[in-house]
């Protein structure tokens, strides 16, 4: 078979060039202009999800002494207001849900290039967890995330099989199926910056739903109690970002205990040893539950499993006298610039409060 | 690696790139790399298969026409020594001889497939059987499937038929014929093209034309639109209904034979689309498969647009054969003297059909609810040319009225419920579970109510925005296919550089925006890449 070879008008090239160029610049600019609307807002439903974010703007007003890093257990149940306003400590809390440990050590390497605290408390709780859970809980962790080596690396310790780094990089082909659940939230912040739903990372709950305590739950048995290897591996990792930034890295593990949620004493033993082996403070929360004053009738607003604010102040309190005492944490009410700062997120907070117990 | 995965999109990329920038006498060899690799993408276990058939049919052709050749020429110089009787009996010995050599080929391919695809069907209804009369049962053992190997057999076997038939001439590069077995566009679901309109196309060298990139990416992008914007968007839909039959019933049946035609068409020529567009784009013309088929008038013209290289392939190498078989012609005069004319004219023709659809509905899959698909399928047929008398007296009775638009709709909208209706076999792949459920639609009307108050769609999982979505995409697709009759739409667009462009931009955009992909989407498997 022969071709014929018809030679194309110089025009007709130079139209069909310039529609290609003018396409592909549509074509590129699509995912650019669409995805703020389509990115989930976190403002009323998954809150948790704004977390990571509000981490940065927070920075850029002034730094802080102690990072909290974990899981929910960490932005349900310290309240930084109240460790500033009790101890004069400037403190925030990188918490997300479901925080794995992993996602805990990038996010404080992520915080460790803008700020460097004296201290890091870790909550141990999701150090029972070896392999990505969920799709959805790495979003709200990573999707936050200020671009970074930090963040790339965090992504690819992160993914579940199903995932795709090139969604992290283009979230349009994450999110674009959201067009048919648009709301009027996902506009008005598509291109404005978002009020914060969290007071220096506490994520505020003022309702009270007591824990049944006459029910005799029994916590599932385990076949294997050791922690997974991959978890206490990032452990290893954070405690040794830690000492080569020179900051004290602190466990802890909050004091709820919920038969759902259940703190094995076989793991208990494994972090009080790693503790006393790498000589870090370790502090099990959940036998002072009573020597802190927590009443799970009125301190919890989901039946136990996690702290509400009374609960919560109670526990920072308790905590910040050890932070204060023994970790020596400074007091930092005599510095005009920080107590500035922390003078009006106190306020937030308590207008906070104020609101959502008027909504109870 | 589905055709609408990002992986399949950069791996596409990538040939068409090095297939324009190598020598063009070895551009074959770049798509037979990518063939080899998109397959051993699929299972590296898959490889020894398919290189069985193209071994087996490409040697197996090249003795065939080899000794047909020689038996030419052995008359031909000996034609003065050989009165007409010997010649005939020699060229008869030598079409026997032929004959041997082509049935070892089809066993050996068509075992392949009969063992991999349908052991574990025929032990399950062995291990039945045998379950009326003893309790222990034969272990089914789990074969792999290599991918499109329903397809592929049937283009090899096709070819080793037309070799021997003298309608194709034996592939002579063993490399360019692996190429056409196992094409990568069309290897997972067809078209299932014949060697001779391929064969030539691969000699040829392609220059990167505008016309064939522009029209080939179009068609790429529509079949992008029709499989993610509507058959996986309503894929979610049709799994809903099928998955619990006992609480949709009635109205929900009726839905699923419209959402599911919906599904499977959009699957289906989605998938062609891309392949035959990506095709296009590599310069290389596939035979089409569809032709509008939801404006067909009669099942017997639905199957002369639907799937139309596998109803040709049937037609060919298996209704024709059958029909004209010598065991045919003695069942025939067997019957006229026995049964009668009208009977026996009809009985061997009937046969024939049904047990062509026998084999279509198998090859489809290996179980019940295809094999009563295909049957049923056939049975429809027959019974539609019983009545075709029927049918033209009414036509000679009420001229105006069948000539008219409105009968024509009529015409189409039945044949789309009656395919529809034989097609829900498909979903539910439970012969008794379909029956029931088709059924259910003419006692259970409790679900009509679910249509008035809107619940249909939460109990489907489907918003109102996506139901419009849907219903414009289809009539989109409605009025392209109607106004794609005589010229395709891509390649009239592609004439017209400023309107290609809006199309091309406008169809990426709603596939992008609009597409069923990405996690929360598991409906991405191609149906017919299961076949």
């Amino acid at each position: 078979m022969e071709n014929t070879i018809i030679k194309t008008p110089k025009k007709t090239l130079w139209l069909r060039a310039l529609c290609i160029v003018i396409a592909l610049a549509i074509l590129a600019a699509i995912p650019a202009v669409l995805t703020p609307i389509l990115m989930p807002k976190y403002l009323t439903v998954s809150k948790e999800g704004s977390l990571t974010e509000e981490y940065y703007s927070a920075v850029a007003e002034t730094n802080h002494d102690v990072l909290f890093v974990g899981d929910c257990e960490i932005f349900e149940s310290f309240v930084p207001a109240i460790l500033w306003e009790e101890y004069g400590i400037s403190a925030y809390l990188r918490g997300g849900a479901q925080q794995l440990v992993w996602h805990s050590y990038y996010l404080l390497e992520d915080a460790l290039r803008y700020e460097t605290p004296k201290a890091v408390v870790f909550n141990v709780y999701a150090l029972k967890y070896g392999e990505p859970q969920k799709e959805a809980y790495n979003r709200m962790a990573l999707d936050g995330m200020e671009w970074s080596s930090v963040k790339a690396e965090a992504i690819r310790a992160s993914m579940t099989e199903e995932e795709d780094f090139l969604t992290y990089l283009f979230p349009f082909f994450r999110y674009h199926s959201r067009w048919s659940e648009l709301t009027t939230e996902d506009f008005t912040y598509a291109w404005k910056d978002k009020p914060a739903v969290s007071d220096s990372g506490y994520l505020m709950q003022t309702g009270v739903v007591p824990a049944d305590t006459q029910a005799d739950y029994t916590p599932e048995q385990l076949i294997d109690y050791t922690l997974p290897a991959t978890a206490m591996a990032y452990l290893d990792r954070m405690r040794a970002l830690c000492a080569e930034k020179g900051i004290e890295l602190i466990l802890v593990k909050a004091p709820t205990n919920f038969w759902r949620y259940h703190w094995y004493d076989e793991w208990d033993a494994q972090i009080t040893d790693y503790a006393a082996e790498h000589g870090l403070a370790y502090y099990n929360l959940i036998p002072k539950a009573y020597e802190m004053g927590l009443d799970m009738a009125t301190d919890t607003y989901d039946g136990g499993a996690h702290l509400n604010v009374y609960g919560a102040e109670k526990l920072t309190r308790y905590f910040g006298e050890i932070l204060a005492k023994d970790h020596a944490i400074p007091d930092r009410r005599g510095e005009s610039d920080i107590a500035s700062v922390w003078q009006r997120r106190v306020e937030a907070y308590y207008d906070r409060k104020t609101a959502m117990e008027s909504r109870e | 690696m589905t055709l609408t995965s990002f992986p399949f999109l950069l791996f596409a990329a990538v040939t068409v790139l090095l297939y324009y920038l190598v020598p063009k006498r070895g551009q074959w060899i770049v798509l037979l790399t990518a063939s080899v690799l998109f397959y051993a993408a699929a299972g590296g276990w898959y490889l020894p298969f398919i290189l069985v058939t193209v071994l087996t049919t490409f040697f197996l052709a090249r003795i065939i026409e080899r000794r047909a050749k020689a038996d030419e020429d052995y008359i031909t110089t000996h034609k003065a020594d050989m009165d007409k009787d010997a010649r005939k009996a020699y060229k008869a010995a030598g079409k026997k001889k032929r004959f041997r050599i082509l049935t070892a080929g089809l066993i050996l391919n068509f075992g392949i497939l009969a063992v991999l695809k349908y052991t574990g069907f025929t032990l399950s209804i062995v291990n039945d059987i045998l379950g009326l009369f003893t309790a222990s049962t034969l272990t089914v053992p789990s074969l792999i499937l290599p991918l499109g190997i329903s397809f592929y057999t049937f283009r090899s076997t096709g070819y080793l038929i037309d070799v021997y038939r003298g309608k194709a001439k034996a592939a002579t590069n063993l490399g360019k014929y692996a190429l056409f077995i196992s094409f990568f566009p069309a290897v997972m679901q067809g078209p299932i093209c014949r060697y001779n309109d391929l064969a030539d196309q691969f000699d040829t060298p392609h220059r990167a034309e505008w016309d064939n990139l522009s029209a080939g990416l179009l068609r790429v992008l529509w079949g992008f639109f029709k499989k993610l914007v509507v058959a996986d968007t309503l894929m979610g839909a049709v799994k809903t209904i099928v998955g619990t039959p006992e609480d949709f019933g009635g109205m929900y049946v009726l839905l699923l034979i419209i959402l599911y035609s919906a599904v499977i068409y959009g699957d289906f020529t989605g998938g062609i689309d891309i392949t035959i567009g990506l095709s296009r784009m590599l310069g290389l013309r596939l035979t089409e498969n569809f032709n509008r088929p939801f404006s067909s008038r009669s099942t017997a013209e639905y199957w002369n647009r639907w799937h139309i290289t596998m109803g040709s392939w049937f037609t060919d190498y298996v209704f024709y054969p059958l029909s004209i078989c010598s065991s045919m012609q003695k069942l025939t005069k067997w019957s006229r003297a026995h049964l009668g004319k009208a009977v026996g004219m009809r009985f061997p023709v009937y046969l024939a059909t049904l047990v062509t659809w026998f084999l279509t509905g198998l090859w489809h899959g290996a179980s019940w609810n295809f094999i009563v698909w295909g049957v049923l399928n056939g049975v429809i047929i027959l019974i539609s040319r019983e009545c075709e008398p029927l049918y033209k007296r009414f036509r000679e009775r009420f001229p105006r009225l069948t000539s008219s638009a409105f009968y024509g709709g009529f015409m189409c909208v039945r044949t789309f419920f009656l395919m529809g209706a034989v097609r829900i076999l498909d979903c539910y792949r439970d012969v008794p579970v379909t029956f029931k459920a088709f059924a259910s639609m003419f006692y259970d009307f409790s679900h009509w109510g679910d249509l008035l108050d809107g619940s249909v769609m939460d109990k489907l999982g489907i918003t109102l925005p996506v139901w419009i979505l849907v219903g414009l995409a289809t009539l989109l697709i409605f009025f392209v296919s109607r106004s794609g009759k005589d010229t395709p739409v891509a390649d009239r667009l592609s004439n017209r550089p400023v309107l290609w462009t809006l199309a091309a931009l406008g169809l990426a955009v709603t596939v992008m925006i609009f597409g069923s992909y990405g996690i929360g989407f598991d409906a991405g498997d191609f149906i017919y890449g299961q076949y």
